[in-house]
C-alpha cells in the first residue's frame, strides 16, 4: 500500500508549514531519509524527509502552498501503484492539529485536486464524534504512555503523538529518545543549593531548585505588577579602552589568517565567563522552580528580514574568541537565510542583544523566556571623562541588563554586572 | 480423554453427579421421555428412573419453585429450562427465593440448586427467543453464573455447579450443543470463578465467554495473519469474575476488546471495562472497545440477524482500533 507523506511538525510550535520547494518530483525514486521538500515553518526553512522507500508517486500540494501540520502532501509507493485520491490534501482525520486548523474558517485548506462528489455523503461504518479543538497546551496521552514517559524521564510535550487527536501512545514513547542520565542525577541534587556559588563542573548540565515561599511570593507579586515577566533594568557604563586595544592586538596577531574578532565576540565571552561566576543569573524560571544552569549557552539576537532569532553559542564560557567568532558568524549567516535547525535556536541560558552597529547609545532588551536575563549592548562612543583634575577622551560602552525579578534581584544583577564590567575593562581578567 | 459434543459432556456430568450423590435430580420440560429438547438428558430416565428425572408441565415458575423448596429440604435439584428466554417466567423464584435464601435465613438454609439451559441467539429464532441474559443474572448477589464455551468446561463447570451449596446459573447454547472437543474422563472439575487463557498473545486481549469464544478465536486467527498477536481470555464464570486473570492479561497487552452476546447497555462487557479502567488504568494504551449484539431486538431476517451479532470481522476491526492500526 502506498504511504502518505504528511506535513510534519518540524518545530515544537509549528502548526502549519509553507511548502517552499519540492526537491523530489513525481516519479523520482526515494529512500527513507531523503529530502523530499523544503518547508518554511514559523521559525526556519526545514527539510521534509521521506519516511518510506519507493517512488514519489504523487505530489498533492503545489509549491508555495501553506498546509496545516498533519495534512497529506504526497504519496510514496511502488511504481504504478494507485493512491487514494479521496484523502488527497485533506486534513488527516485523526490529527488533532489538523482538526484545529480545519475549524478555522478563514484559512482555506488546499483544494483536493480530485474531490470525489461521492465521497461526501457516505457515512463511515463507525462514525466517531468530531474532535473538538483541544487546548493546544494540553498533551493527550494514554495512561500507559504517561507512565512510560514518566519512568523514562521523557517529556511528553516533546513527543509527536500518533494516536487519534494526536494522542501520545506507547509506541510514540518507545520511539522517543530517552532523557540523559542528567535528569536523574539532577533530581538528586541538594534541596537548598548555594546559587551564589560558581557553577560546579560536575558534568551535570543544570540543577532544578524548587521555589521557596518567599521566591513564590516575589514571583507572584512582581508578575502581577508588569506583564508575565517582571523586568527591571540595570545600566552601567564600561570603559572599553583596553578591550579596544586588546582586540586590535589580537586581530593583528591573527593577521591574514582570517576570522577577525569582533567586540560582540569579546562581549559574549565576557558575559559567559561572568555567568560562570554568578550562576544566580544563569537560570530559567520554570513556574514552580528555578533551573540554575551549570552550563552556559549564550543566545545571540540576530535581526532577520521579518523578525529576529537568537541562535545559541553553546558552552560559550569554554570557547576561545576565535571559536566564538567563527561560530557566531556562521550561525548569524544561516539565521539570516532562515536555515537554522530548531536545536540551534533553542536552549540558551542567557542572551545578548547588540545594537551597537546601529549607533544606539543604550537600550533595554526584552527577556527571552524562560531565561532570566539579557544584556543590551549599545555603541562604543568616545566621551570626555573626568580623570582626576583633567578631562580625557575614553571609548565607552553603555550596557543594560534586563532581569526577570522572579529570579534575579537588584543586588544579584548588580554583582553580575560588576564582574562583567571588570572583565571588559580589563580583558586580561578573562584569563583568570 | 474422549472427544465429546458439548451436549454429551453435560450429559456425562449429570450422569456422574447423579451416580455420585443420590440427592441430585433433574427436572424440567421434556427432560425424561423425550430425553431433553436438546438431548442433554439422553439415557438418564432409563438409568435413574422417573423419580430423579422429572418431566414437568409448561410452568417455569412452578417447577423452579418446586426446585427451590427441594433444595431447602436438602436435595440438589438441577432445573433445566428449555431456553433462558422461558426462564424469565421463573425469575421471581430465582431472584427472590433462590438468591436470597441463605442471606435472609441468617445463613441457616443453603440453596444447592442449578438452573441451566441454552442462552443467547441461535439461528433465526427471532426477537423473543434470541436473548442473552447473563447481565441480568450476574447482576444478582447470591447467584453464581457460569457460561462454559467448550465441552470440557461444560462438564467441569456443571459438576462444580451441582456440588456448590449456592444457586448456580449455567448458561449453555443451542449453537454449542453440537460443538466437539476433548473432555477428560471421570472426575473433571473446573472451579467456578476461574477464567481460562484459550490463546496466548501479546498485543491485545480479547475477553469473551460462551459462544463469543469461537468469535474471538477466529478473530485472533485473522489478526495473526495481520501480524497482530491476540490473547483470548475465556471468562467461563461471570459471577464471581476472575478479575485477576483479566487484569494480568491487560497489563501484559495494554489493550482490550470485550466480546459479548448481549446488548451493549449495562452489559457484562461494561462491568469488565469498569474493572479494567479502574485497576489497570496506568497500563492502558487505548480505550477498551466492546463488541456486542446490536442494540435492537434480534431480527428474524437472516442477513439482519448476522449483521446484529458479534462477528470475527467486528472484533478484528476493534482490535485494530485499540492498536491504532487504522
Amino acid at each position: 500500500m502506498a504511504t502518505k507523506v504528511h506535513m510534519e511538525a518540524l518545530s515544537p510550535t509549528m502548526e502549519e508549514g509553507r511548502l517552499v520547494k519540492w526537491t523530489k518530483h513525481e516519479g523520482d525514486p526515494v529512500k527513507s531519509g531523503d529530502t523530499l521538500a523544503e518547508v518554511e515553518t514559523d521559525k526556519a526553512v526545514m527539510e521534509l524527509v521521506a519516511r518510506a522507500d519507493g517512488q514519489l508517486l504523487k505530489v498533492m500540494v503545489p509549491e508555495g502552498t501553506t498546509v496545516p501540520v498533519g495534512n497529506v502532501v504526497a504519496w510514496i509507493g511502488k511504481p504504478g501503484e494507485k493512491v487514494d485520491g479521496d484523502g488527497a490534501g485533506a486534513p488527516a482525520p485523526k490529527s488533532q492539529r489538523s482538526a484545529v486548523s480545519g475549524a478555522r474558517e478563514d484559512k482555506p485548506a488546499p483544494a483536493p485536486p480530485s474531490a470525489s462528489p461521492r465521497a461526501a455523503p457516505s457515512i463511515p461504518a463507525n462514525p466517531s464524534p468530531p474532535i473538538a479543538p483541544a487546548d493546544a497546551t494540553r498533551v493527550k496521552a494514554s495512561p500507559l504512555a504517561k507512565r512510560l514517559a514518566k519512568d523514562a524521564g521523557v517529556d511528553l510535550k516533546l513527543i509527536q503523538g500518533s494516536g487519534p487527536g494526536g494522542r501520545v501512545i506507547k509506541r510514540d514513547v518507545e520511539a522517543a529518545p530517552t532523557a540523559s542520565a542528567a535528569t536523574a542525577s539532577a533530581a538528586q541534587a541538594p534541596a537548598v543549593p548555594r546559587t551564589a556559588d560558581r557553577a560546579p563542573r560536575t558534568g551535570v548540565p543544570y540543577e532544578d531548585v524548587p521555589l521557596t515561599q518567599i521566591r513564590k511570593t516575589i514571583a507572584k507579586r512582581l508578575a502581577a505588577s508588569i506583564g508575565p515577566i517582571p523586568h527591571f533594568f540595570l545600566t552601567t557604563e564600561i570603559d572599553m579602552e583596553r578591550a579596544v586595544e586588546a582586540r586590535e592586538a589580537l586581530n593583528q596577531q591573527l593577521g591574514e589568517a582570517g576570522g577577525k574578532i569582533s567586540f560582540n565576540d569579546i562581549i559574549i565571552k565576557a558575559v559567559a565567563l561572568a555567568l560562570v561566576q554568578h550562576r544566580a543569573c544563569n537560570a530559567w524560571f520554570q513556574d514552580d522552580h528555578i533551573r540554575y544552569w551549570n552550563e552556559v549557552h549564550i543566545g545571540m539576537a540576530v535581526a532577520i528580514e521579518d523578525g529576529l532569532i537568537t541562535p545559541v553559542i553553546r558552552n560559550a564560557d569554554q570557547k576561545n574568541l576565535r571559536e566564538i567568532g567563527a561560530e557566531s558568524r556562521e550561525l548569524a549567516g544561516r539565521a539570516r537565510n532562515r536555515r537554522l535547525k530548531p536545536d540551534e535556536y533553542t536552549g540558551a541560558t542567557f542572551s545578548v542583544s547588540n545594537l551597537g552597529m546601529f549607533d544606539i547609545d543604550q537600550f533595554t532588551a526584552v527577556i527571552n523566556p524562560p531565561e532570566a536575563g539579557i544584556v543590551a549592548i549599545g555603541s562604543i562612543v568616545a566621551k570626555a571623562i573626568p580623570d582626576g583634575d583633567r578631562v580625557v577622551v575614553r571609548r565607552r560602552l553603555r550596557l543594560t541588563m534586563s532581569c526577570d525579578h522572579r529570579v534575579i534581584d537588584g543586588a544579584t544583577g548588580a554583582v553580575f554586572l560588576k564582574t562583567l564590567k571588570q572583565m571588559l575593562e580589563n580583558p586580561l581578567a578573562m584569563l583568570l | 480423554m474422549a472427544t465429546l459434543t458439548y451436549r454429551d459432556a453435560l450429559n456425562q456430568a449429570l450422569r456422574e453427579e447423579m451416580q455420585r450423590d443420590p440427592n441430585v435430580f433433574l427436572m424440567g420440560e421434556e427432560v425424561g421421555v423425550y430425553q431433553g429438547a436438546y438431548k442433554v438428558s439422553r439415557g438418564l430416565l432409563e438409568e435413574f428412573g422417573a423419580q430423579r428425572i422429572v418431566d414437568t408441565p409448561i410452568a417455569e415458575l412452578g417447577f423452579a419453585g418446586i426446585g427451590v423448596g427441594a433444595a431447602m429440604g436438602g436435595l440438589r435439584p438441577v432445573i433445566e429450562f428449555m431456553t433462558w428466554n422461558f426462564a424469565v417466567l421463573a425469575l421471581d423464584q430465582i431472584v427472590n427465593s433462590a438468591a436470597k435464601m441463605l442471606y435472609m435465613s441468617g445463613g441457616q438454609i443453603n440453596m444447592p440448586i442449578v438452573f441451566r439451559g441454552p442462552n443467547g441467539a441461535a439461528l433465526q429464532l427471532s426477537s423473543q427467543h434470541s436473548q442473552a441474559w447473563e447481565s441480568w443474572l450476574a447482576h444478582i448477589p447470591g447467584l453464581k453464573v457460569v457460561a462454559p464455551a467448550t465441552p470440557a468446561d461444560a462438564k467441569g463447570l456443571l459438576k462444580s455447579a451441582i456440588r456448590d451449596n449456592n444457586p448456580v446459573i449455567v448458561l449453555e447454547g443451542e449453537m454449542l450443543y453440537n460443538l466437539k472437543g476433548e473432555v477428560p474422563d471421570g472426575e473433571h472439575i473446573v472451579p467456578i470463578g476461574r477464567a481460562d487463557l484459550k490463546r496466548e498473545g501479546k498485543d491485545v486481549t480479547l475477553v469473551c465467554h460462551s459462544k463469543t469464544l469461537t468469535v474471538a478465536l477466529k478473530a485472533a486467527e485473522q489478526l495473526a495473519e495481520q501480524n497482530v498477536s491476540a490473547e483470548v481470555l475465556d471468562l467461563r464464570s461471570l459471577r464471581p469474575l476472575d478479575e485477576a486473570a483479566i487484569l494480568e492479561s491487560v497489563k501484559k497487552t495494554n489493550r482490550a476488546v470485550v466480546v459479548e452476546e448481549g446488548w451493549p447497555h449495562a452489559g457484562i462487557g461494561a462491568q469488565i471495562v469498569d474493572l479494567i479502567q479502574r485497576d489497570a488504568f496506568d497500563d492502558l494504551d487505548a480505550p477498551v472497545q466492546r463488541i456486542t449484539q446490536a442494540d435492537v431486538p434480534m431480527p428474524y431476517n437472516k442477513l439482519l440477524e448476522r449483521a446484529a451479532k458479534a462477528s470475527p470481522e467486528k472484533v478484528v476491526a476493534a482490535a485494530r482500533r485499540v492498536l491504532y492500526l487504522d
